[in-house]
């Protein structure tokens, strides 16, 4: 009987976290008999009376609420198909659109192409997985240039920081413009690309690490000096 | 009991030299390694991904999809390339043993690829292709059940042997291999060829799971390797 | 899971069954044996609406060089379209290639055949013993109704007359197969944690698994194979043994009765 791991302790699917009807299963755990196990490799995250597990593996998986960047596929007569890095293709309908078309009068490629780059919002996300998108969140936007990288998607939360801290110190070192997929799409484009790309996928790799806040720090600076010269 | 004695010195209920080393693959969403002795399993796993044909899709689960395969070289005689019965049968039954500790459901229309490549066999080859599936299972961040852990066991002279060499399966009363969840305690393969009284066949069982729970704790071992540094 | 297989799996789950029979209770079983003339043996099996025809052909061949002075045994099973709408043309599917296999390691493993009895010359000329499994009519259960066929068949059959070591087809001798056992599959189906045997195609498609069981008629098991995506108690396999041995003792009786 009771709690067998705490906060943060590393859990392996069928590991045991409570022995205890006092809480309820959330993200990556279920419940079988009186106790609640991982699904997942991860970490344990009590929410209140609701255990939850942070996965470390694992494929991106979308939920409504989710900023992510996708790329046009196709172009249909009532919106757009999106690949959004996920094992499910999504939608952007006309009506999750900013400006008024009528598909009948206008080409619905001379507003998003295929190939082309959104930052979008998850609005939706159907019983079998149909994933609707919006372009009317205010941060929602289509990239014209810059580039991309990929990471993988349960490493984004490192990537962003607390409250943005990683990410904001990245963007004020580098002078870059940096939008972060749920996704794990990152876009980024300024002069300092390379060492914010570097950067990030330090931390990808090395998110384990304890103290990895100056070891960014320390990395940006040491290497932003060197303007124009930067490893890739 | 009898004083049979195995050529390699082992006792009847022993395990061959396991090692088991997850992410082997670099492409794969996960992937492990295991060998028992002198038989190397590979496994790769890719998904949930995009399923097609469309009619294959089930719209309320993942399918999961099984590949056996002996590398040519595998054998002492080369191993013919291309699906054999024997391959279409492993594959069959190997799903069939690993299906029950995934939550397929969370995953409609998709598929999850399971590749076992044989690439050193010298007996027990399709436990070991069960035992690092799972891992590799585990390794792509799949929401699983439990480990599924997997060994032959059979009858030698009056003695149950745990985890048959080739010679030694030339010599069995039985060849008996099961896949295990420890975490439930569930059978989910079982085969058998041979000629033994059921009070055997339930020995021979018993003293597999003991193999099995053995194996646990190899295969928790060789994900906390890879994982665990990341739970700082 | 659509309603009908949550009925059945309901009325399971409290002992009954859709077509009223008992949990441990075969469907009718009719055996037709040598129906094929052309063939050396051959055997019809019914149960319920399921029929399975196994010929075996007989031929002559070079013994595998590991066994040099045994005989050959070969079981394979195509899934016509005739036998079920669910069937396709082409190779055999995974579901056939099992059944084969099932079939092959019951009679092999149970040595039912003395292989040894089959040899003309050592590292020569041995018999080889094909043994084709054609279902007719697939309304579950496949795998009980092709061992017993194939049994059958086996007992039925007879050598077909040499000349010069080639084999005179059409003209068989009186000398039958070496078989000295019965080796019976009994397959349990398990819905809810309650195992029953012999599912027909309606309670197959809802069930969660199923354990094969072949036995001799000296009770000991020669083969087993667990199929489908569900799992098994050691409670439940060692119940699954008891029924089998149970139930293969009822079928070899029949099987018995037959034999003129």
């Amino acid at each position: 009987m009771g709690i067998l791991k705490k906060e943060r302790d590393f859990v392996l699917p069928g590991d045991k976290i409570v022995e205890s009807l006092d809480y309820l299963p959330g993200k990556n755990c279920f419940r079988d008999g009186n106790s609640i196990y991982s699904k997942r490799v991860g970490l344990v995250s009590f929410k209140g009376r609701v255990i939850e597990v942070i996965p470390l593996t694992g494929m991106y998986i979308p939920e409504p609420g989710d900023m992510i960047i996708g790329e046009i596929k196709d172009v249909q007569f009532s919106g757009w198909a999106v690949d959004i890095n996920s094992p499910y293709q999504a939608f952007l309908p006309l009506s999750g659109v900013r400006e008024f078309i009528d598909p009948a009068k206008m080409d619905l490629s001379k507003v998003y192409g295929i190939g082309e780059l959104i930052y979008a919002k998850v609005t939706s996300v159907g019983p079998s997985k149909g994933v609707n998108l919006s372009m009317r969140d205010p941060s929602a936007r289509k990239f014209k240039n810059g580039r991309i990288i990929k990471i993988t998607p349960v490493k984004v939360p490192r990537v962003i920081g607390k409250k943005g801290s990683m990410i904001n110190l990245i963007k004020e070192r580098t002078a870059c413009r940096i939008y972060v997929g749920q996704n794990g799409v990152i876009w980024l484009q300024g002069e300092n690309e390379p060492l914010a790309a570097k950067a990030i996928k330090m931390i990808e790799e090395m998110s384990h690490i304890e103290g990895l806040t100056n070891y960014i720090e320390n990395l940006l600076k040491n290497e932003g000096k060197i303007k124009g010269q930067v490893m890739k | 009991m009898s004083n049979f004695k195995r050529a390699d010195g082992r006792a009847a209920d022993e395990l061959r030299p396991v090692t088991m080393k997850v992410g082997v693959l670099k492409k794969a969403d996960g992937s492990a390694m295991v060998s028992l002795g002198d038989t190397v399993a590979v496994a790769a796993v890719y998904g949930p991904r995009e399923l097609y044909p469309k009619h294959l899709q089930n719209n309320e689960r993942a399918i999961l999809q099984c590949n056996y395969t002996m590398a040519p070289f595998s054998t002492k005689e080369r191993v013919r390339p291309g699906p054999s019965r024997r391959s279409v049968e492993i594959s069959k039954v190997t799903r069939e043993a690993l299906e029950p500790a995934l939550f397929l459901e969370e995953f409609p229309r998709s598929t999850i690829d399971v590749y076992v490549v044989i690439l050193q066999a010298n007996a027990g080859t399709r436990t070991a292709g069960i035992n690092a599936a799972s891992l590799a299972l585990a390794d792509a961040g799949i929401p699983m059940r439990g480990l599924v852990t997997a060994i032959a066991a059979g009858k030698i002279e009056d003695t149950y042997v745990l985890d048959l060499t080739g010679d030694e399966e030339e010599i069995t009363a039985c060849d008996l291999p099961i896949a295990y969840i420890p975490r439930e305690k569930k059978f989910t393969l079982i085969q058998m060829d041979g000629d033994i009284p059921p009070e055997d066949v339930k020995n021979i069982i018993k003293l597999a799971v003991k193999g099995c729970e053995t194996l646990h704790e190899h295969q928790r071992k060789a994900l906390l390797g890879k994982w665990s540094k990341e739970g700082s | 899971m659509n309603i009908q297989n949550q009925y059945i799996r309901n009325l399971i789950t409290k002992g009954d069954r859709i077509r009223g029979r008992a949990l441990d209770q075969y469907r009718d079983i009719v055996i037709e044996k040598n129906p094929i003339k052309n063939a050396e043996g051959s055997a019809l099996v019914k149960i319920g609406k399921t029929e399975v025809m196994v010929g075996v052909k007989l031929d002559i061949g070079e013994p595998f060089a590991d066994t040099p002075d045994e005989g050959i045994l070969i079981a394979g099973a195509e899934f016509s379209p005739i036998a079920s709408p669910e069937f396709e043309l082409g190779p055999p599917g995974e579901n056939a290639i099992e059944l084969a296999r099932v079939v092959d390691r019951g009679i092999r493993e149970s040595k039912c055949i003395d292989m040894k009895k089959l040899c003309i010359k050592k590292g020569e000329k041995v018999w080889m013993v094909n043994i084709d499994i054609q279902p007719l009519s697939h309304d579950g259960n496949l795998i009980d109704a092709a061992g017993i066929a194939a049994i059958v068949a086996l007992m039925n059959a007879r050598l077909p007359k040499l000349e010069d070591d080639k084999v005179v087809y059409g003209e068989k001798t009186d000398t039958t197969l070496p078989v000295n056992d019965i080796p019976i599959p009994v397959t349990v189906a398990k819905i809810n944690g309650k195992l029953f045997v012999d599912p027909d195609l309606e309670e197959e498609d809802s069930i969660d698994a199923r354990l094969t069981i072949t036995t001799k008629s000296n009770g000991n098991v020669c083969a087993l194979q667990k199929g489908r995506t569900g799992s098994f108690s050691f409670e439940e396999i060692e119940e699954a043994i008891k029924i089998s041995v149970r139930k293969g003792k009822e079928i070899r009786e029949i099987v018995k009765s037959l034999k003129t």
